[in-house]
This record gives C-alpha cells, sequence and structure tokens, in this order.
C-alpha cells in the first residue's frame, strides 16, 4: 500500500468551489481523505505514509492541455510523446490532447491509438488524441469520427489545427456529423483568404517591419462563420486559439444567446504583444501571430469573466535549424508547457486581476469540461483518482529554454524571470514531478 | 554609426553627417578624382540573397573607389533551399573575416537577424518591404542638392507604398530633415495605421500638386492587379500616374524623383519621364557616393580623406 499525505496546503478545488488550508492523503492513487488537520493525521504518521509538506503551496486538480502538439509520429525531431510528457509533467499538466497535425495526420484509429497508448507506455501524463476534422487535413472529405471515438483512444474532439476548414460546407457536415458521438469540432479560425503571405498581426508594427500583416479579421469572420453554423445545427464548437477583441466579443455574444460553444487562450497571447517583433526573433512567429496590448487585455477580462474557459497552450516545439532562418521562412510555434502557469501567475494572478481558484479553473475543470478527459481537472474528492498539482505560487525562476524539458528551446520567454511553479505532478498518486525534478519514465513505471 | 539597418535608427546628425560626407566624396563618385586608399585592406562582403543588379554594382564602385577589397557571395531564393540556415550563413561569413556584411534579402528583418549573429558592421542594401537605407539616403541627399535646407519643404510621395522598403526608408529620412510629407496612393497600397508614420495622406493628386516642391514617384508592379489592389493598369495610370497634363499643375520647377526601374505607362508617362531623365541619372551617380559615404563613416575610423574634405 502506497500511502501520500500532502499536508498544509491550500486547496483550491474549483469544481467544489473549495478555497481552503488542508490535506490530502491519497492511498494507491485514489484520493482517500481530504481535509484531515495536520494533528488529526498524525495517526496515520506511524505507518509508512509519505508526508509532503506544502506549506506555502496550492493543492490543485492535475492540470488538462487542450491544445498540445507532440509531434509524434513524423516530427520526432521537434518532440515526441516522451519529452512532451516531461514537459507536460514540469508544468503540472497530467492530461495533454494530442494536436492532429503529425505525419501520418491522426486521421485513423490507427494513428490515435498509437499516440494515446505512447502516452501510456510513458506514463508522465495521460495523453488524448485529437482526431482531424478532414482526412489528411485536406479540408474535403470528413474523418471517419466513428472509427476514432469507438478506438481504444475514445476520441471525441476533432480539430484541422493549423489549417482552416476553409468550405463552409465541410465545416457544416461535420458540425452535424459530430452530433452522433457527442463530439466537439474545434476550427482554426483563419480565413485563409484574408492571410495569405502572412508574417505577423496587421497594424502599426508590422507596418514599419514591412511585414505582410495578419488582420484580425481574418480570425473574427471565421469564428462569426461557425459559430452561425455551430448554431443552426445544433452542434458542439470549440474555438482555439482566441487572440482579438473582436473575436472575444463574439464569443460573449454567442454564450449570452445559449450556444454551446468553449474556447480557449493561450499564456502568450495573454502576455505577448506584436511590438516585441521588432528584433525579427522568429522565436515570437506563432499562429495566429501575437496583437496589441488592446487585445491582450480584453483577453484577460474575458479569461476573468468565463467567456474563455480555458487557458491551453499550443505548445509547439521545432528544433533550432528551423527557427533560426529570417522571419518568414521560419515556421509558426512556440513552447508553451513548462512556461504556462507562471505566466499566467505572473501577469494575472500575482497582480490581483484573477483570483486563484478562478485561474485554477482555466486549467483544470474548464478544459474538462469541453472534452472527455476522463476525470482529470476534475474534483479533489473522496474516491477520485489522485490526478494533483502542487504549486509554489511565489517562486521565482528565469526561463532558460535549452534547460527546459521539451527537445526543442523555441521559447518565447526565454529569459524572462517568473513567479510561480509547480512543484509536484501526481499521476493516479504517481509522482511524475517531484520537488521540481521530473520524474523518469522508468521511475514512474517502477 | 556602426550598422545601418533601418533610417529609423539614425538622428538629424547622423543623416546630415552622411549626406556631408557625399558631398565631398561626390568628385570620387563622378570620377573627376581618382579612387582614395581609404579602405586600403578592409574586406567588404555583398550578400544578396536576391538579385538586384543596380545595387550591388553601387556598393560595388562605392567600396572599389575607397579601395577596398569586395567579394560577393550570391545565392538565390531561401537558406532554406540550399539546405543551410540563415545562421550558419552568417557565421560562415564571420569565420571568413570580412570587415563589413552589405546585405540584400527578400525577407524584411534579415539584416537584423544578421547584426545579432555577426560583430561586424551590417549595411542594408533593401530587406523585404522594410527598409532600403540608402535609397532614402541618395534621394534626400538629390534633393538637399537642388533645393538646399529641404526644412519645411514638401514632399508627395505617389504609389504602392505598402509593397515599398523605399517608402519607408525616404518617409523617415525626410522627417529627420524637417520635410512634410504627404503619401498620395489608392487606399489599397496603403500600409495600415499609416498616419502614425506623421505623414499627411491624401487620395487626390491634383489638389495636392500645386504645393509640392519634390513629387517622389513609387514604381507599381503590374502583378498587383492579381492581388485586387487596383482594377487595372489603365485606371491607376489614369488617377495616380504622372503625365505632361497632371504635371502642368505642379510648381515650373517641380523635382520629379523615381528610384528606379521606372514602369513607363503606369506610375510615369514616357514623355514625363524622358523629360526629368536628368535628375533621376544624377539619383544613381549620387547613388555612389551616399555608399561611399556609409563605408568611410562606418569602416574607416579615424581614417581621414584629407584631399578630398578639403
Amino acid at each position: 500500500m502506497t500511502r501520500i499525505l500532502l499536508t498544509g496546503g491550500r486547496i483550491l478545488d474549483p469544481t467544489s468551489g473549495t478555497d481552503t488550508l488542508g490535506d490530502v492523503l491519497i492511498v494507491d492513487g485514489i484520493i482517500e481523505a481530504v481535509h484531515i488537520h495536520a494533528h488529526d493525521a498524525d495517526a496515520t504518521l506511524d505507518s509508512d505514509v509519505e508526508v509532503v509538506d506544502c506549506t506555502g503551496r496550492w493543492i490543485t486538480p492535475g492540470f488538462v492541455d487542450l491544445h498540445t502538439h507532440l509531434r509524434e509520429p513524423g516530427f520526432e525531431d521537434a518532440e515526441d510523446v516522451a519529452t512532451g510528457s516531461m514537459a507536460g509533467a514540469a508544468g503540472g499538466y497530467t492530461a495533454l490532447c494530442a494536436m492532429a497535425n503529425t505525419n501520418p495526420v491522426c486521421d485513423s484509429a490507427a494513428v490515435a491509438e498509437l499516440v494515446y497508448r505512447r502516452g501510456q507506455e510513458v506514463g508522465l501524463a495521460d495523453v488524448f488524441p485529437v482526431g482531424s476534422i478532414t482526412k489528411g487535413m485536406q479540408g474535403q472529405e470528413l474523418t471517419e469520427f466513428g472509427e476514432l471515438n469507438r478506438s481504444a483512444a475514445h476520441v471525441d474532439f476533432f480539430s484541422d489545427d493549423g489549417k482552416p476548414v476553409a468550405s463552409s460546407l465541410v465545416m457544416r457536415r461535420a458540425l452535424q456529423y459530430s452530433k452522433a458521438f457527442d463530439a466537439v469540432i474545434c476550427n482554426h479560425s483563419e480565413d485563409p483568404d484574408l492571410t495569405v503571405d502572412a508574417q505577423m498581426n496587421e497594424g502599426a508594427v508590422a507596418s514599419v517591419l514591412g511585414l505582410p500583416g495578419w488582420p484580425h479579421e481574418a480570425e473574427e469572420v471565421m469564428i462569426a462563420r461557425d459559430l452561425i453554423l455551430a448554431a443552426g445545427v445544433g452542434a458542439r464548437l470549440h474555438v482555439p486559439h482566441v487572440t482579438t477583441k473582436g473575436a472575444v466579443d463574439l464569443i460573449r455574444l454567442a454564450k449570452d444567446r445559449g450556444l454551446r460553444v468553449t474556447a480557449e487562450v493561450t499564456p502568450h497571447h495573454l502576455s505577448l504583444t506584436d511590438d516585441l517583433v521588432s528584433s525579427y526573433d522568429p522565436v515570437l512567429k506563432v499562429n495566429p501571430p501575437v496583437r496589441t496590448n488592446e487585445d491582450v487585455q480584453a483577453l484577460r477580462e474575458a479569461l476573468v469573466d468565463g467567456t474563455l474557459d480555458a487557458v491551453a497552450t499550443d505548445h509547439a516545439p521545432h528544433p533550432p535549424e528551423l527557427k533560426d532562418q529570417e522571419w518568414e521562412h521560419a515556421p509558426c510555434g512556440m513552447l508553451g508547457l513548462e512556461t504556462a502557469f507562471a505566466v499566467v501567475n505572473t501577469d494575472l494572478i500575482a497582480t490581483g486581476q484573477l483570483d486563484p481558484l478562478a485561474a485554477i479553473a482555466r486549467f483544470t475543470a474548464g478544459p474538462a469540461a469541453v472534452r472527455d478527459v476522463r476525470g482529470h481537472g476534475g474534483a479533489i474528492v473522496v474516491g477520485a483518482a489522485a490526478n494533483l498539482t502542487v504549486l509554489d505560487p511565489d517562486h521565482t525562476w528565469t526561463v532558460d529554454a535549452p534547460r527546459l524539458h521539451s527537445r526543442a528551446r523555441n521559447s518565447p520567454f526565454h529569459g524572462r524571470t517568473l513567479t510561480g511553479k509547480p512543484i509536484h505532478t501526481l499521476l493516479r498518486g504517481v509522482f511524475t514531478l517531484r520537488d521540481g525534478r521530473v520524474v523518469s519514465d522508468q521511475e514512474v513505471r517502477a | 554609426m556602426k550598422h545601418l539597418i533601418s533610417i529609423e535608427d539614425l538622428t538629424t546628425d547622423d543623416v546630415v553627417q552622411v549626406l556631408d560626407t557625399a558631398e565631398a566624396l561626390l568628385p570620387i563618385a563622378l570620377r573627376e578624382r581618382n579612387s582614395v586608399p581609404t579602405l586600403r585592406g578592409k574586406v567588404v562582403c555583398n550578400l544578396f540573397l536576391e538579385d538586384s543588379t543596380r545595387t550591388r554594382i553601387s556598393f560595388d564602385l562605392a567600396a572599389k573607389r575607397l579601395s577596398a577589397e569586395v567579394i560577393n557571395f550570391s545565392a538565390k531564393g531561401s537558406s532554406v533551399s540550399k539546405g543551410e540556415s540563415f545562421k550558419d550563413t552568417a557565421l560562415t561569413l564571420d569565420a571568413m573575416g570580412v570587415d563589413c556584411v552589405v546585405v540584400r534579402s527578400h525577407s524584411a528583418g534579415a539584416p537584423v537577424q544578421l547584426s545579432s549573429y555577426l560583430d561586424v558592421p551590417i549595411l542594408n542594401a533593401g530587406d523585404g518591404w522594410h527598409q532600403h537605407p540608402t535609397q532614402g539616403l541618395l534621394d534626400v541627399f538629390t534633393m538637399r542638392r537642388h533645393l538646399g535646407n529641404l526644412k519645411g519643404r514638401k514632399v508627395v510621395i505617389v504609389g504602392d507604398v505598402l509593397h515599398s522598403r523605399v517608402a519607408r526608408s525616404e518617409v523617415q529620412a525626410l522627417h529627420l530633415l524637417g520635410a512634410e510629407v504627404t503619401l498620395v496612393a489608392p487606399p489599397t497600397l496603403l500600409p495600415p495605421d499609416v498616419e502614425g508614420w506623421g505623414v499627411t495622406v491624401a487620395t487626390d493628386l491634383d489638389a495636392i500638386l500645386p504645393e509640392v516642391d519634390v513629387i517622389y514617384l513609387l514604381r507599381v508592379q503590374r502583378e498587383r492587379m492579381q492581388g485586387a489592389f487596383f482594377p487595372s493598369s489603365r485606371e491607376y495610370a489614369h488617377i495616380w500616374g504622372m503625365d505632361a497634363r497632371r504635371l502642368r499643375l505642379a510648381k515650373p520647377d517641380v523635382l520629379v524623383l523615381h528610384p528606379g526601374p521606372m514602369n513607363r505607362g503606369v506610375e510615369i508617362t514616357a514623355d514625363v519621364a524622358d523629360a526629368h531623365q536628368g535628375v533621376i541619372t544624377e539619383q544613381v551617380t549620387n547613388g555612389i557616393a551616399i555608399r561611399m559615404a556609409c563605408l568611410y563613416l562606418m569602416l574607416a575610423g579615424e581614417a581621414a580623406i584629407p584631399e578630398v574634405v578639403a
């Protein structure tokens, strides 16, 4: 019998609305007791309980990332399930949704099960594959949602992320068809006609830098179309990486009207602005692009009021030789898993804009409500699987990209000093991150 | 002035210093005087990642008139297509021990990136739509030679500002010298938030012309029609092109400049081009003097050119 007592921490459980000091006792991977005061717990100390002092720390459900590019199969020079899971564990995540733009694309049960099983083998996080909406992400024929849904990977979330479904007809059919499986359609929100050769946010900065702009309308036109189509057929829509004030307004309006829509925002879009691009450092190149301060403020407000349900990383590793190109040739994407909490904590929680319980909801219960992640991000209650994260909200550290666990090092936060860090991550009661150190997959399996 | 990447990085004094130096060096550029040994032993690398014979020859001549050695490193297309990253290309040049890199690239920002990889001075010979600083400097040099002090002078820049590195450098250089700039273009060919550049924006060229001292015409590429930026070259020429009728609205001694190569029949009619060919040719010679001045200021250090400055 393995017993672990997390003691003296601030328990933040968004599902039950709990925000209190207390302890959590884990026995054989299951939460056995919650809120035992330390002195009551003494009785258990005479046996082989591992006591983990959580004084000054937050005990939260394990984080759920709706948007991770694990790059396996096909792009293992950038990342694979093992290195991505290590980065996830270091970031406090116990569940990762692996995006479909692999090679081959995740448009068959074979690929979905491969990715799912690699996650189980590595054992540092549960990996939930995302299926593509269309075969080969070509935007034409629908992927076999049913086959993926009934596979061992149980896929209920489909996205051609990185490429929009440009055809309104195909998008409408996908939304209609998804209802048979209560699945969610997540369309990359970009009107491709408006973003030909686009390199960064369109606006004053791009004009001076001479880079073709990515108008905010390109995102908003597509979101408006998708909201109208989803409302028309009564399907579920998830909007990935929202970046503009106008997009926030559209989603807020749709939610007010009772649409079944959810939305996510990335830490980098909550924190970075397009004026940084004047360095032409390709690490800042990302799709959708970092926008203006006005957009950042609107995104922060929307995260606070719940218009945006989840913080999702869009963790997108790229090998250095691809990022060390001229800006226009460098691929889009940035690392996110290991800095997500620190960025949100530094910019929103520590500044008092977002209260800790609501913030944790956006990392846990929020994303967990978007798709089925089998209990991850759920309540800290007796009988639940012990998928938990222990955070130090006051730990100050400087991001050193080469030292991150990801195989790539394209972190836009390299060199930045951030506050807040996951200290322990537990997957079904097993440490995947212990004292700030990622536990090797061999140790996890031992 | 360590690098010359963007006019934005310069002060008014910097620009005046370049223009004054170019004035002193002009006799050499015009071959009225012999080359000077000022940069003997220095190696200037022309890194041209995009074809531009005119600009490359201009830099080549400028360096040679100052007795520098010139090596040409040309590669079409991206560094990716060569299987080498841009950074590796830069580090290779560094290892070869060049004293200055003149870089031309299709990619906006490439010279900025290069300056982060290398310690030697970087001279931007045009990067994407971003900057073409020596073009901006040679243009204000040409204007100053005709008009004297440019403070308060009115310049209208007509054409495809959106896709123009020349326009960006030009506006900033004119600004530093106190000129008043108006941009006239189809709204589709103006960059977003261009008002932030400290310029006036207008669409009616005829209304502006009587007041201006300089008309600067930008090249308009016919392929912009495919991008639906304007309907036809015929309509462009009619509304924004410079023809003899329109030119009569301007002052008789108005200066007409064009960075070349000209698209006769689109932004300028053949008769106007021919009538103003003299100044447009001057721009080419002045370009050599400006590039000499930039190389001199970046590379000569304390070395003087007394017989020229005198």
